[in-house]
């Protein structure tokens, strides 16, 4: 195959991928300024063309419409939680990746290698298996319904994703800065947060990002372990959906759940590139 | 005031990596370490550092204990053979680095930085990062790093083994002086190259397999081996040795190599000995004896032969290019002023370097026995 036509190809093939990538949200926009009238005459996507918009669905979650379904205070309380519970597991998960990495523990016919895979494999149990051990304990605690409580069962789920990626970033860091570091007067903390530290950050950036992801999207824990007191984000959307479903509010809601992921995504783009590339490059 | 290690041992695994290593080295010096790899060098070097820990023996430092002192307490510079660097600071902060941890002012600071780039012909990167520099001048970052800081002590693992030909000899050449101006200090110096050692011109070490087997001059240990190993690992090609009996003056390497004891060994008792001859003293002479080549290597301007003589394995080494074939007989003939004389424990008995006679070497060993 000649280059010209690879690259038309190329071209043909991501464009067609990005129409199926972007339409469902092309589609949520468009629906989110219509009204009843507006969705159920078919598909249309031409405001004053097609349709009549009209901001009735933001009105709605925004907290000024007449149905009255608020994702605001949901919103608020998932950014709560999820920057709480990222930040608190990468902070901890980075102290344990460094401890797996750079020291050997030995517990019995425990190893690292024996708890590092501990931590992993809170990934691989099925989350249900955890709800009820989760609802008891928060119970116990007291901290069931509560943003604290929910932090602390984002932690568990979180923390094991910082722990993974950030082993594999600091083992790919050579050893022999750590001992640089110590022979030229750092202790072993000093060394950690003066010399390994800055050089990690394009795979803090990688741990953290997938830990406000996961943190974000997760209805699970958010769905069984509120009632009525707090409520995050995913649950608020799933709750508008009832008997008669507001097709414009809840692409409204939508479009505003993706909307802090963008921008978290937009904003740590430049270390993306890094981060992936870190493992290949040194 | 000096650092003494008593029977120093170090296991990892279940592999001795040092045995009994006992040593006295003067606060001010520049010492060498020659040896293999795995002969136990870098982790000798490391323990120094306090990046290693011992499993018996003493280590003391003007008379305390040097074990329990952690690294970043030692005052310790060190290069590796890697070029490392802090990958996130430019090359002027990487030299700064120890200064800042050491709490100097700023001042002082960019003053010493200057001064050590200067030396190491590195000002003119300072600003960039590590990474972009070619290895030697990272590997020069690293020893500006090394140099910078009032250390007692300096470590330099094989720092040249990751360099081109050419950079290495320039480096050797500039460490050489940069070195013999250090004398205030400690420095030890590890490499695998004996012609390295002798060019530095310091004292040297030599290590095999987790032991010192001996230590000196650097002329002193090439001219008198303490024994056989020291002979194979302090030349190279390591020196030929050859197991042979002697009897009514001649020396029998096998039944068809029978030469006859040179004037300067008459007194050599009639008995079993092994003989080292170096690969330069094994030369190509015609109607000599005949030995089939192995293997030839032209290595620079010299030629390298692998040569079987009868059962004896011989490596020798030619001035010159010239082509082998594989399977070729060649005719060789040893030098025999140029022979050494080791007992059966491996023992140098004669050196044929000045000072040296037989009849001394066998009254010293009948002294021993």
């Amino acid at each position: 195959m000649n280059s010209s036509g690879y690259k038309i190809f190329k071209f043909v093939f991501l464009a067609f991928w990005a129409s199926f990538v972007v339409a469902p949200f092309l589609w949520a926009l468009t629906t989110s300024f219509k009204t009843i009238n507006g969705v159920t005459s078919g598909a249309t996507y031409i405001p004053w063309v097609d349709y009549e918009p009209s901001l009735d669905g933001w009105r709605n979650v925004l907290g000024s419409g007449s149905q009255g379904i608020n994702v605001v205070e949901p919103f608020i309380s998932s950014v709560y939680v999820t920057i709480g519970a990222s930040a608190l597991s990468l902070v901890l998960g980075t102290f344990v990746a460094y401890g797996l990495s750079r020291f050997k523990y030995r517990a019995g016919f425990i190893r690292n290698g024996d708890i590092t895979f501990f931590f992993i494999s809170q990934r691989i149990m099925p989350p249900v298996v955890l709800s009820i051990p989760f609802f008891l304990m928060l119970q116990q605690l007291g901290l069931l319904d509560s943003i604290f409580g929910l932090i602390l069962v984002y932690i568990a789920l979180l923390m094991p994703i910082a722990v993974w990626v950030m082993v594999d970033f600091f083992n790919n860091i050579p050893k022999e800065i750590d001992e640089m570091a110590m022979l030229d007067g750092c202790s072993p903390l000093q060394t950690f947060l003066r010399v390994i530290l800055p050089n990690a950050k394009p795979g803090l950036v990688v741990a953290g990002l997938f830990c406000v992801i996961f943190g974000w999207n997760d209805f699970f824990f958010a769905f069984t372990l509120t009632f009525t007191e707090t409520q995050l984000l995913p649950v608020a959307i799933v709750s508008l959906n009832s008997s008669a479903t507001p097709w414009w509010s809840l692409s409204a809601s939508a479009l505003i759940s993706i909307a802090p992921l963008i921008f978290v995504a937009v904003l740590v783009e430049k270390y993306l590139d890094r981060g992936n590339l870190a493992g290949a490059v040194k | 005031m000096s650092i003494v290690a008593e029977n120093i041992n170090l296991t990892v695994d279940g592999e001795a990596y040092l045995r009994n290593v006992s040593f006295e080295l003067p606060n001010e010096d520049f010492f060498i370490i020659v040896g293999r790899t795995k002969a136990g060098k870098t982790t000798l070097l490391r323990l120094l550092a306090g990046l290693e820990e011992i499993d018996s023996g003493r280590l003391t430092l003007d008379g305390n204990d040097l074990t329990k002192m952690p690294p970043w307490e030692r005052k310790v510079g060190m290069v590796y053979q890697q070029f490392i660097n802090y990958p996130h600071l430019n090359n002027f902060e990487n030299i700064a680095f120890p200064l800042r941890r050491a709490g100097l002012p700023e001042d002082k600071i960019a003053e010493a930085v200057n001064k050590v780039a200067s030396v190491l012909g590195v000002e003119e990167f300072l600003e960039k990062l590590p990474s972009e520099l070619s290895g030697g001048q990272q590997q020069r970052i690293a020893l500006a790093r090394a140099l910078v800081k009032d250390s007692k002590l300096l470590i330099l693992d094989e720092p040249l083994v990751n360099l081109d030909y050419k950079l290495r000899e320039q480096l050797r050449e500039e460490f050489k002086n940069i070195f013999n101006d250090q004398r205030e200090r400690l420095v030890i110096y590890s490499t695998t190259e004996p012609a390295e050692a002798m060019e530095l011109n310091g004292t040297v070490i030599v290590m095999h397999e987790g032991e010192i087997i001996q230590i000196g001059a650097a002329e002193e240990v090439y001219n008198r081996p303490a024994n056989t190993r020291v002979a194979e690992v302090f030349n190279d090609p390591p020196m030929n040795l050859v197991r042979g009996v002697v009897e009514g003056n001649r020396i029998h390497f096998n039944q068809d190599v029978i030469m006859a004891l040179p004037d300067h060994l008459q007194t050599l008792a009639a008995g079993r000995y092994t003989f080292g001859i170096r690969a330069a003293d094994i030369n190509l002479q015609p109607n000599a004896y005949a030995s089939e080549v192995q293997l030839g290597e032209i290595n620079g301007s010299e030629t390298i032969l692998h040569i079987k003589l009868g059962d004896i394995s011989l490596v020798t080494e030619q001035e010159g290019v010239h082509q082998y074939d594989l399977g070729a007989s060649a005719s060789v003939d040893f030098d025999l002023d140029q022979l050494y004389i080791f007992d059966n424990n491996g023992d140098l008995l004669f050196s044929p370097a000045a000072n040296s006679s037989v009849e001394k070497a066998m009254q010293d060993q009948e002294k021993d026995n």
